[in-house]
């Protein structure tokens, strides 16, 4: 996805068990912040068909 | 190249008199120059259509899937990567094939010797080195190795690595290629470049399904672009749709591509989308140290685990 153009901190990847609520917390908090950095997403929004 | 065509014409007479197969793939001549088809010959008398030169582009492997009968194709470095491809996903038993090994010395790109010449092309003939293109009023001679398809121009695995019998000796191995300058200079791009480098690349693209449809690694019974329902992806040219098409269908080939360019070639209005499936294979090399289809001994990276996997990107 970065490579054809997509923002490195858009996209997380993690594992989180349903035990480690700290963990899911602590990941949902990260993500956010880096997403919120950002700003809107610009890239793979498809726009409505534009009817003539 | 040219000179294997007789030998090869001998071999399936051989095993089709023999009865030791029931069909034989190869290529014979196109309707136009430069345009070989395949050719599947189920009768001893009819082996002299077949031919072999370096427009032998289109990946044989690419019409085994599923098959029951037992089956002699041809070979080259590219196709029995496949060939092991395809047994390691079950598409065919190994003993349902006589694979005929072509030591390949490339195949020629049509675009590329269409730009160099003006003029309608009547007919290319070649020689070892050589291309000749004779047009209706000027003959040009051109060098094999300029007008090679890029992604022969960078194979290092023109010798079939699965085979039952060869046609000839094997040739010399390219060395000393460099396999991915032009993914490192995406990759070096700014982010807004990569995307608008990407949208440019793909602009053209009429969703035609050429290079899926040549592609060996392309045997779903229903593709997810055709799926109605759901619907994944949309079936126009709205540009991302067109990139969704793109980036699945080279992540469908993660790991498993062999860089034969049979889909580059497929494609009516030449885009290279071989930029994304390298970008895949340069990574599966680097990250799990894998080259797709080498041996039919050992499990593709995506479906084994390793306990120094990288895992960086996990957060
Ligand atoms: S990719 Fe290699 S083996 Fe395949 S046609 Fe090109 S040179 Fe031959
Ligand atoms: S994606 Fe293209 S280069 Fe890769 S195996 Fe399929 S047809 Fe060949
Ligand atoms: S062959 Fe070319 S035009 Fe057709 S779908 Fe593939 S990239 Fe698009």
């Amino acid at each position: 996805m970065e490579y054809m153009g997509i923002e490195r901190d858009r996209l997380h990847m993690s594992w989180v068990s349903s035990a480690e609520a700290t963990k899911f917390i602590d990941v949902v908090t990260r993500v956010t912040e880096a997403v919120r950095a950002l700003g809107p997403n610009q890239h793979f929004v498809k726009q409505k068909a534009k009817v003539a | 190249m040219s000179g294997y065509t007789e030998k090869m014409r001998d071999i399936a007479g051989r095993l089709l008199k023999e009865c030791a197969v029931d069909m034989v793939i190869g290529f014979r001549k196109g309707t136009m120059p430069m345009m070989n088809e395949p050719c599947f010959v189920t009768k001893p008398e009819d082996v002299q259509s077949l031919v072999w030169d370096s427009n032998c582009g289109i990946n044989l492997a690419n019409y085994l899937a599923n098959r029951k009968e037992k089956i002699a194709i041809f070979a080259k470095g590219c196709d029995s990567r496949n060939i092991v491809t395809h047994i390691t996903e079950n598409k065919i038993e190994r003993d349902q094939l006589h694979i005929v090994g072509v030591p390949c010395t490339g195949m020629i790109d049509k675009r590329k010797i269409t730009g160099m010449v003006a003029g309608e092309i009547l007919e290319v003939s070649e020689t070892e080195n050589t291309i000749k293109v004779k047009t209706s009023d000027a003959e040009t001679l051109l060098d094999k190795k300029d007008v090679l398809q890029q992604n022969c121009a960078l194979c290092i695995h023109r010798n079939p690595v699965i085979h039952d019998e060869m046609v000839a000796d094997p040739v010399q191995e390219q060395t000393d290629i460099d396999r991915y300058a032009e993914i490192h200079k995406i990759e070096e791009m700014e982010t807004e470049d990569k995307w608008r480098f990407f949208d440019d690349l793909l602009s053209p693209c009429i969703r035609c399904y050429a290079c899926r449809n040549a592609c060996p690694l392309c045997y779903c019974p229903t593709c997810f672009v055709d799926e109605s329902k759901p619907q994944w992806v949309g079936k126009g040219q709205d540009p991302i749709d067109v990139r969704t098409f793109h980036l699945l269908r080279a992540y469908h080939c993660a790991g498993r591509c062999t860089d034969c360019g049979a889909c580059e070639r497929a494609c009516p209005v030449g885009i290279n989308m071989r930029l994304l499936t390298r970008k895949l294979e340069k990574d599966c090399q680097e990250q799990f140290g894998w080259e797709a289809g080498l041996s039919p001994d050992q499990r593709p990276a995506l479906d084994v685990y390793k306990a120094n996997d990288p895992e960086a990107f996990i957060k």
